[in-house]
């Protein structure tokens, strides 16, 4: 059966970018408020399964070949690597570090290797929650 | 900064995520999983002789102290385990070489493996209630995936069951752990244990303790074990060898270090009903072992036997009981992987499942047959094999503390382990040969190597007794004086 979703298709093209917006945000206001790689990560799995659903999966899968299985492995690769990466200095297990940069244009700001680790965990949840939904609409 | 004590853990993490991107090469994926256990056999040697040296090892992760941060323990009594349950892995592994489809294995069978033993290695070293249960998930999630490997109806019904039974008795971990951290306002077990000290032992802790009591009996199979016969019989071979090794033993674990290290005061009241439970464990699982047919469910009631008799120990708390608990669950660790290895090849060569329709089999696998028969004896405490000195320390246990009725108990469901094992040696292995040779699916090389390795195992635990006890001592120390655990994670500040 095919539908006549022309609006539907065109508001979801938008909403899409602001999704993926405010995805972005949140991640990065996790660092000192709510929000975090978690948070963000589902944000943006929402986007992605709003794709999903508005446009077939073929087309979708056409545009972005990514194996999502692959996606929360390398995710998990991440922000295990982070804990390992303190051992490199010297330090125990999972410690983090933070510095303050001056960059021009942005001014100062603060980088952190949590936000890596953050950044794990969000390509877990994105890779984690289109896998589980592509694998239930498998079944028909 | 011992950031070795993370990796029994956090190895078999790394690697089994690293697995997942090697996904077509499953030889690659055998040999690095190899390794990986190879390694942690080799470091957890090196970590037992620094215990000896300096103590109980401790690391803060990212450097937060104690007790604000989570730690990592690991005493004699954690590292003991972790060898024997990276021995019993590797076995497993070898036999799962051979055994397993190459369809699973492409299916991440390897790291779930690998995701399972770090679940159980990292319980057995964490120093934090909450991170014990994050651990105890872990090993759980990847049991339920590998359980179901194979997807036979059978397989299915009882992991769903698996699964709902896990995931309640986990709910009330949580619970259990809430209502603990609302009484003493701490989640580090060193702390916790000071805290209850300094208050003493209050009708609601003791309330508390049972609570956990009930999850980690649960788990252990002590006295709730109505699921563990189906799901231990249903997995693949080489699973249900981990699991019947593994799986219960860290309910057991998770039971020795909270009943020692936490609530230790009330013993009349806790210990008395760990006593009763093991005397029922005993009852039951006796009963089970020999009133099945089906080989697996003989030796998935096994299992629970031995649980019930390394909780007596536990449950008359003298030194030397402790001391053969400690002994008899390694000894249970790598023989129970040697059982369920051994019925599960007896099952791959027959194709059958009962005990009076397989018979005969010594005629064509005579080696496979005396390596039952060996188990057997170890399993009933002949010595000079594994079985004996954890049985006699038990014993003395039970009566320097007067309990005969435990005594009893433990001693005669020996007698129902050995008939049980006795009966499938006799109907099985002797007898008629009513399989021919060509009929059977021939014995690989890698289940012959994987039973041999815990064979010897079991060999050189009984005979190496005696250069074992300077740690098994240690570790029943640090168990018995809880001031020694307190020590290290929370002096030093």
């Amino acid at each position: 059966m095919k539908i006549n979703n022309v609006i539907l298709r065109t508001v979801a093209k938008l909403v899409f970018f602001i999704i993926l917006t405010l995805a972005v945000y949140l991640f990065f206001a996790g660092h000192n408020s709510p929000g975090g790689g978690f948070s963000g990560g589902l944000v943006l799995a929402s986007a992605l399964v709003l794709l999903f659903i508005v446009f077939d999966i073929e087309t979708i899968q056409k545009g972005l070949p990514i194996d999502f299985k692959l996606v929360a492995a390398f995710g998990a690769f991440l922000s295990v690597g982070t804990g390992f990466g303190a051992l490199i200095f010297g330090d125990n297990f999972l410690t983090q570090a933070f510095d303050y940069f001056n960059v021009p244009f942005f001014g100062e700001i603060e980088l952190t290797t949590v936000t890596i680790f953050e950044g794990g965990v969000a390509l877990v949840v994105v890779g984690v929650v289109v896998t589980i939904l592509l694998s239930i609409s498998e079944d028909e | 900064m011992n950031n070795i004590i993370v990796m029994p853990m956090m190895l078999p993490v790394l690697v089994g995520i690293i697995l997942l991107f090697l996904r077509p090469y499953v030889k690659t994926q055998r040999t690095i999983s190899l390794l990986v256990f190879l390694g942690n056999i080799g470091i957890s040697v090196y970590v037992l002789q620094l215990i000896q040296q300096n103590g109980v090892m401790r690391l803060d992760f990212g450097g937060w102290q104690p007790p604000f941060g989570i730690l990592f323990v690991a005493d004699s009594f954690a590292m003991l385990l972790v060898l024997s349950s990276s021995v019993v892995a590797a076995a497993c592994l070898i036999y799962s070489f051979s055994s397993v489809k190459p369809s699973f294995e492409k299916n991440f069978f390897y790291s779930f493996v690998l995701f399972l033993i770090a679940g159980v290695n990292g319980s057995f070293l964490t120093g934090d209630i909450f991170n014990l249960f994050v651990c105890f998930e872990i090993m759980l999630l990847s049991s339920y995936v590998l359980i179901a490997f194979g997807g036979k109806k059978r397989q299915l019904r009882e992991s769903i069951k698996y699964v709902i039974i896990n995931v309640v008795s986990s709910w009330i971990f949580l619970v259990a752990i809430a209502y603990l951290y609302g009484v003493v306002g701490t989640l580090n077990m060193a702390h916790i244990s000071e805290r209850i000290a300094e208050v003493g032992q209050t009708p609601m802790v003791t309330v508390i303790s049972v609570v956990f009591l009930t999850v980690f009996a649960l788990k252990a199979g002590l006295f709730l074990y109505f699921w563990l016969p189906g799901s231990y019989s249903v997995p693949i071979t080489p699973i249900a060898a981990l699991f019947g090794a593994l799986l219960t033993k860290v309910g057991i674990y998770a039971m020795f270090r909270v009943f020692t290290l936490l609530f230790y005061q009330e013993q009349q009241i806790t210990h008395t009903l760990i006593g009763i439970l093991a005397a029922l464990t005993l009852i039951g699982g006796s009963i089970g072992a020999v009133a099945y047919k089906d080989i697996r469910l003989v030796a998935s009631y096994n299992v629970i036997i031995a649980v019930g008799f390394i909780l007596v120990g536990l449950a008359v708390a003298t030194p030397s009981a402790i001391e053969g608990s400690i002994y008899y669950l390694i000894h249970d660790i790598i023989i129970k992987a040697l059982l369920f290895l051994l019925v599960g090849t007896m099952i791959a060569v027959t194709g059958q499942t009962r005990i009076d329709e397989i018979s005969g089999l010594i005629k064509n696998h005579p080696l496979l047959g005396w390596l039952f028969f060996l188990t057997t004896l170890s399993l009933s405490g002949i010595p000079p094999l594994s079985g004996f000195i954890g049985k006699v320390l038990i014993g003395e246990g039970t009566v320097a503390a007067g309990s005969y009725v435990l005594l009893a108990l433990a001693f005669i469901s020996s007698i129902f382990v050995l008939y049980s094992l006795m009966r499938i040696f006799l109907t099985s292995f002797w007898g008629e040969t009513i399989i021919s040779k060509d009929e059977e699916v021939p014995a690989k090389k890698g289940w012959i190597v994987s039973t041999c390795i815990l064979a010897l195992g079991t060999i050189a635990l009984g005979l190496g007794a005696e250069p074992m006890s300077v740690y098994v001592q240690d570790a029943a120390e640090t168990l018995l004086n809880p001031q020694i655990y307190i020590d290290a994670v929370l002096g030093g500040n």
